[in-house]
């Protein structure tokens, strides 16, 4: 179906129904308990989790399979959200105008950089991307302040032109009338609440699209190409072969993911800020993709969900809420088990983001995805009676590439 | 011709199957949900109502966040019966009675602003979202102020502003859902230029360094303003961003400008550094066109002189508030927050406490949490007893107007939070000016937005 042969077929539509039923897995607990403190399903995370699973799928389609690391990826993001509020003040609120916006100028801008950054392979490259994106940043924020607004952030103001502007239209980011910010249905089973929200289905109708997208490059022979140059691109060239229209190929259509998912930021939240530029987010992509696993179809969107999970639900839970937590404990031990919690949540939800991905490093090379391998090898092993067939078996599913 | 085919049993089907699609809603719509839908965004339900605190707790402004939420948890105590009731006592009106608001334990959730405005901005939508807060209150730099602002502005949430500053959170960038309690900087010069003027004189040659964004502009242009009126010449004015923890390259050029008085626009950690870097470059020892070369910092805390030690010795800045003021409210407030805390709080602390009251306060007059019915309580109130002294919530742009400190670095101070000494308290009348003044032109409050 839709050119894919039927493994893949089935792996596309086990992808969409888990992004169509976001809203429900990620609200596993009901309201008033104890745990619905680690529920997701709110419609900011949701959208978080789609629009980042975006940027990195589209930073895999350059690192994961042409190996060529950018640490720049963050300058993408910020043009797609300029972009996108620029539309904003100058037409109206309607996000029809502004995304292919954001695609366009990011897929400019990734054609520039990567004109220049990809003359230089390895740790050089990294370098030069960084370099392009902390320009970016420091434009962003103080030198090009009247198209940018600084640090403060694009925002539209009452005054603004928006000259489409109707009387009747929505004073917040729509698409034809869908504004953004509502829910469609918020249905409450029990003691369980459910927010279906438009943004959220927006963004998981385009990531779902993007998906696609990066499978059918994954599969074709554009994709082996990109997997020959991360294997031996110098054995390449000595072929003969210009190995660099390729990579500037991966790298502009990586742009344009991530310019995607920097428009479809400001789509849910019409604002721009230039510290999504700054090199702390093209970081943050990069750790996406490596604790997903790189190189994999679906470790990408793993890794930013994960991240995503741990910055909006770890970094809120208090003092107050570890009290709670150990409520039943006796005072002096409870006091001593918030201590020994504090500096793990809250505001330390760096570190244990940052212990968690050296242990996943460590243990886990092949990220998330190598974990949920790993597992399925456990359960799988069961159905093979010979002892032979079974390490033979095993042998061969460790070669296939991870998907 | 269309053709059709209506079976009995193909009837009854689709019949089920509508009503049972019908039914749907109503089944899941449970009498907990219907109920939430008051005519406003998150209306508390049950016995509990939610507030946000979001505060930086990391970044350059961290220091601040720190206090602000210590002074949030103990409003919330005080605003719960517990503790020793803090300011409910001292406090003008008197609905209050520590039972929570309108009957309601009160009971709250924070985040962490990281001192940029998307991640702030994302905090309080979870609050929102998530959490049901029907308030959020706090941030500790003026660009995540409007950020956040805007955001409840939207969304149909009040917003209790915690340390802003700049001007446009309440010119340019107001909104009728958002309140400053805080001082802004316009104040800050108009308080500060009489003081200058007695202790370095008329003629002054001024030099700025200026954070770069909304609270730095609109800081550099009030003192500029207030300066010039008082005679003082403008040499040269530089922007540095806020991310910069170095500021030594801005700071040579200073000696060779020809400036006699270096004006530090800059907040918290910044601050700090650039105060520093300029005390160890050795500029107070100078002598510029015959006389002692000075720094000025506008906006003062008490958490930056600590950071700053001796270097602050002298300076001149204004501030919100200090625990050292000797009436009722400011002393009730510093002695629970000292007992609970064990030092004293700093004006970021004091600004949120009031705000976390004075909403409180509000939805108590109003009988309701209803942000439409908050703002009406809220605007053109009059208070005293927090801690400023008579106090007006200005129904025009959602300013607080009341007196204003300027502080001085103490040269012998007795141990660390006691780095500054009032010189001045800059009576109300002072500092007020119209809504539609220049510095504060350009933007509208619009209608109170109640959300869904």
């Amino acid at each position: 179906m839709l050119g894919l042969n039927s493994k893949d077929t089935k792996f596309l539509l086990i992808v969409i129904f888990l992004t169509l039923a976001t809203p429900i897995l990620l609200q596993p607990f009901p309201e008033g308990s104890g745990m619905a403190q680690f529920n997701a399903g709110y419609p900011d995370l949701m959208q978080r989790f789609a629009i980042y699973g975006i940027f990195a799928i589209g930073f895999n389609i350059l690192f994961g399979l042409t190996g060529y690391l950018s640490f720049g990826h963050a300058a993408f993001l910020g043009i797609g959200s300029y972009s996108v509020v620029w539309m904003y003040k100058l037409l109206d609120y309607n996000v029809i105008w502004g995304l292919p916006l954001a695609i366009i100028t990011s897929g400019i801008f990734a054609l520039a950089i990567g004109f220049i950054s990809l003359r230089r392979s390895g740790i050089y490259f990294s370098i030069l991307t960084l370099a392009f994106a902390q320009m970016s940043f420091a434009l962003a924020y103080s030198v090009l302040t009247p198209l940018t607004n600084g640090e403060t952030g694009l925002q539209v103001y009452r005054s603004d032109k928006q000259v489409l502007l109707g009387a009747t239209e929505p004073t917040s980011p729509h698409f034809f009338g869908i504004v953004m910010r509502e829910n469609f249905w918020e249905p409450s089973v029990g003691n369980w609440q459910f927010t279906f929200n438009n943004g959220y289905y927006f963004c998981a109708i385009i990531a779902i699209l993007a998906f696609y997208l990066s499978l059918r490059i994954f599969r074709s022979p554009f994709g082996m190409m990109l997997r020959a140059i991360k294997s031996n691109q110098q054995r390449m060239n000595y072929t003969g072969l210009n190995s660099r229209p390729y990579t500037l190929a991966a790298f502009v259509i990586s742009g344009m993911y991530a310019g995607l998912a920097g428009g479809l930021l400001a789509s849910m939240d019409p604002l721009a800020g230039a510290e999504r530029m700054q090199w702390t987010a093209s970081g943050e992509v990069v750790l996406m993709t490596i604790l997903g696993g790189a190189g994999t179809l679906l470790g990408p969107v793993l890794g930013a969900g994960f991240i995503k999970y741990f910055e909006n639900i770890f970094s809120k839970i208090n003092d107050n809420v570890l009290h709670t937590w150990f409520g039943f404990l006796p005072d002096g031990i409870e006091d001593f088990m918030v201590t020994i919690v504090h500096p793990f949540v809250g505001k330390g939800w760096h570190l244990t983001l940052g212990l968690l991905f050296m242990a996943v490093v460590i243990f886990l090379p092949g990220g998330l995805v190598e974990l949920g391998q790993r597992v399925g090898r456990l359960f799988r092993r069961r159905d093979i009676n010979s002892a032979d067939a079974e390490a033979k078996a095993a042998k061969q599913r460790a070669n296939t590439p991870a998907e | 011709m269309s053709k059709s085919n209506f079976t009995r049993r193909g009837l009854i089907r689709t019949g089920a199957a509508s009503g049972a699609a019908l039914a749907m809603p109503s089944i899941f719509t449970g009498a907990a949900w219907s109920a939430a839908h008051s005519g406003y965004t998150n209306a508390p339900q049950g016995d509990t109502v939610t507030l946000g605190f979001n505060v930086p707790q990391s970044g350059p402004y961290a220091d601040e966040g720190m206090d602000e939420l210590r002074a949030f948890e103990l409003a919330v105590e005080h605003l719960n019966g517990e503790g020793d009731g803090g300011c409910l006592a001292t406090f003008s009106s008197k609905v209050l009675d520590g039972t929570g608001i309108l009957g309601k334990k009160v009971a709250y959730v924070t985040g962490d602003t990281q001192t940029k405005s998307d991640a702030a901005r994302a905090s309080a939508k979870s609050m929102i979202e998530k959490d049901g807060a029907i308030m959020i209150s706090g941030g500790s730099s003026s660009g995540v102020a409007v950020a956040v602002q805007g955001l409840c502005q939207e969304a149909g949430i009040i917003f209790m502003a915690g340390l802003t500053h700049s001007n446009d959170t309440t010119g340019k960038d107001k909104k009728a859902n958002g309140f400053r309690h805080f001082f802004n900087a316009y104040m800050s010069g108009a308080a500060l230029a009489p003081v200058l003027d007695k202790a370095y004189g008329a003629d002054r040659k001024a030099y700025h360094l200026t954070a770069d964004y909304t609270w730095g502009w609109t800081q550099q242009e009030s003192i500029q303003a207030a300066t010039e009126a008082i005679g003082w010449e403008t040499v040269n004015n530089v922007l540095t961003p806020l991310a910069s923890t170095d500021f030594s390259s801005y700071i040579a050029p200073v000696l060779n400008s020809g400036a006699d008085v270096l004006v530090l626009n800059h907040y918290g950690g910044n601050m700090v550094n650039s105060l520093t870097q300029a005390v160890q470059f050795g500029l107070r020892d100078k002598q510029v066109n015959g006389k002692d070369f000075q720094i000025v910092v506008p906006l003062y805390s008490e958490l930056m002189a600590k950071g700053a030690g001796a270097n602050i010795k002298g300076v001149f800045g204004s501030t919100n508030w200090s625990w050292k003021l000797q009436d009722e409210g400011t002393q009730a407030f510093v002695r629970s927050f000292g007992t609970k805390y064990g030092f004293p709080p700093s004006n970021a602390a004091q600004t949120c406490y009031a705000q976390t009251l004075l909403y409180a306060d509000a939805a108590a007059r109003a009988g309701s949490f209803n942000p439409c019915a908050i703002v009406e309580a809220l605007e053109g109130y009059e208070f005293d007893g927090l801690g400023n002294g008579p106090t007006l919530y200005r129904a025009e742009d959602h300013q607080c107007f009341k007196d204003v400190l300027v502080m001085q670095g103490k040269e012998n101070p007795d141990n660390e939070y006691d780095a500054l000494e009032i010189v001045e308290i800059t009576p109300r009348a002072q500092v007020e000016y119209a809504p539609d003044h220049p510095m504060f032109a350009g933007g509208s409050l619009g209608e109170c937005n109640p959300g869904a």
